[in-house]
């Protein structure tokens, strides 16, 4: 552990949401940390992907606020717009159905999610039609990048392949280099290993932890898949109908009886007892 | 054989134009989903713009003819961009995520709209221009029947051919470009990549808008004649043009642009000429029966 202890990256407090008479998430607070992989788990509606549509600007919460600091300095994302929160607040995401850009190469899907320096290093696409060298100079950078990640997800050799003809598992790989290659402090994954073969899985679990480490980032995941939950993660939120019902790490959400509660049900006369 | 070659050369202008007005529907179009009715006289407002400016200049004493047209150029497309701009901010962008009629009905008011404006501001009558650019090249001249090609024509090609030029590299190279094909294929997934989906969308205008302007000023120079009127049988047919070529494909628009103008041309030449609409709006009718991706279109896959 190096001397800079982890520090509270996204804060998340009192958050709820609500449509019309649905309360989808209520009053759930919680930290994540820089350089620590967080789970959200919780029986399917229990509001984790509603957590992470506030999280990226889809949705304005209902009450609540969510806090992301950079260090030098804070941001408040329920206030912003959808792409501000990526472009400056740099919150990435994935998602549980696959949302790559289909039409286009491997390579160019990465290079679009760099698109704001290219688009600065353009002077807004007057100069990039010329091609100056500031913008080839950038370009080329875009690519090294982009490269670089495709390499880590081992796609380096299908880059000019169009990305919707890609295997179910590379396209999962794709979307988290994607991701990746747009700078975020904040990577939000949503069931990454869904449809994940067992070696896929652990492949995924090598990826995640390299990423952590190697990139220094806070990254927030969405999973079903135990063994990649309890593999992987620094700590862990459980959600059962849009309530925090544990929080803390696998060790200790592994032994709550609430989390057990809720994954397995009340056992009869453990129900009569409590009434 | 010398009035094919003759046809052939008007054809070719004619279908020019029409592909500068198709390339505004099919890349609104292709980001959006919505046909831009009201691109026909955004066009027909480019040649307002280009008609005053030249006016203006004239007063002003710019009479060196190549400076005059860069100017003219340069002002027409600056002002008819502002125009394409105001549309989409006004007309299109407060219905965005509503039904998928609204903005289309917009449209049409807006067409409505424009084209009662330029009436009230400049008069129902037809705005002559005399002509600027005249001379050109006579050729296989055997018999009767000589091949004229005019300086105009030679202009209208050229400059048409180096703006879909531009347009294309600016497509696939740059870095807008690749967020306008971001926007067409998944609006939400680009803009959590971090892209301003809103300003792409109205760039996108602002570029088609640009485009119609530089046709509406060489339809002026050509025909030497306009009205407020001239945007809705130009929109139409750049409308089937694009659909043609298959809409949302930019050599799509291009090819379907130059096909219209050859058809509608060929059609006068040896058939009659009260029906070359006619001709043109079945060819529509049959792309939509039997092609309806169009020649260049990918028919639309339905997401599962």
């Amino acid at each position: 552990m190096s001397a800079t202890a982890n520090r509270a990256l996204l804060t998340v407090e009192h958050l709820t949401m609500r449509f019309g008479g649905l309360l989808a998430v209520n009053d759930v607070s919680f930290v994540a940390s820089n350089r620590e992989i967080t789970a959200i788990i919780g029986p399917n509606g229990a509001g984790k992907t509603t957590v992470f549509n506030c999280l990226t600007g889809f949705y304005k919460p209902t009450i609540g606020r969510l806090t992301l600091d950079h260090g030098d300095h804070t941001f408040l994302l329920e206030q912003m717009d959808d792409f501000r929160v990526a472009q400056k607040a740099r919150v990435g995401r994935t998602f549980q159905n696959i949302r790559l850009f289909p039409g286009m190469s491997v390579l160019e899907n990465l290079i679009v999610a760099q698109h704001n320096r290219l688009m600065r290093a353009s002077g807004y696409t007057l100069f990039g039609l010329f091609g100056t060298g500031t913008y080839r100079h950038a370009e080329q950078e875009a690519v090294e990048k982009a490269r670089y990640w495709l390499d880590r997800v081992r796609l380096l050799d299908r880059a000019d392949a169009n990305a919707g003809a890609l295997p179910y598992g590379a396209q999962r790989r794709l979307e988290i280099a994607r991701a990746m290659c747009s700078d975020p402090v904040l990577l939000c994954l949503d069931e990454p290993a869904a449809g994940l073969n067992p070696r896929e899985s652990a492949e995924l679990n090598e990826l995640l932890r390299f990423i952590k480490t190697e990139h220094e980032i806070g990254i927030l995941l969405i999973e079903h898949d135990m063994s990649v939950v309890m593999g992987i993660s620094d700590h862990i939120v459980v959600l059962d109908y849009g309530r925090k019902i544990s929080d803390g790490s696998p060790e200790h959400v592994r032994n709550d009886p609430a989390v057990i509660r809720a994954y397995l049900g009340e056992e009869e006369d453990e129900a009569e007892a409590a009434r | 054989m010398e009035y094919f070659v003759q046809q052939l050369i008007n054809g070719l202008t004619l279908g020019a134009i029409y592909g500068l007005i198709a390339i505004g529907y099919t890349m609104v179009y292709g980001i959006i989903g919505m046909i831009n009715f009201a691109h026909g006289d955004v066009f027909m407002i480019g040649a307002f713009v280009a008609l005053i400016s030249f006016l203006v200049l004239g007063i002003a004493g710019v009479t060196w003819l190549p400076l005059a047209l860069l100017l003219v150029l340069l002002i027409a497309m600056f002002v008819t961009s502002a125009y394409g701009w105001a549309v989409e901010r006004l007309a299109y962008r407060p219905l965005r995520g509503s039904f998928r009629l609204a903005p289309l009905i917009s449209a049409i008011g807006m067409s409505i709209f424009l084209q009662n404006y330029v009436q009230i501001a400049q008069g129902a009558r037809v705005k002559p221009l005399p002509p600027l650019i005249q001379g050109g090249f006579t050729f296989m001249e055997h018999g009767s029947f000589t091949v004229s090609l005019s300086y105009m024509q030679i202009i209208i090609v050229v400059l048409t051919l180096a703006l879909m030029t531009a347009f294309s590299l600016l497509i696939a190279r740059t870095a807008l470009g690749r967020a306008q094909r971001a926007c067409e294929q998944d609006r939400t997934m680009a803009a959590l990549l971090g892209i301003n989906v809103d300003r792409t969308i109205s760039l996108t205008f602002v570029m088609g808008a640009a485009l119609a302007a530089v046709a509406g000023m060489m339809f002026l120079l050509y025909y030497g004649v306009i009205d407020f009127f001239i945007g809705f049988l130009a929109g139409i047919k750049a409308f089937t043009a694009a659909v043609l070529g298959g809409i949302g494909s930019l050599p799509g628009a291009m090819l379907g642009g130059l096909l219209i103008g050859l058809i509608e041309t060929f059609w006068s030449a040896y058939f009659t000429i009260e029906y070359k609409d006619v001709a043109a709006f079945s060819i529509l009718v049959l792309v939509l029966i039997f092609r309806p991706s169009g020649l260049l279109g990918r028919p639309e896959v339905e997401k599962v």
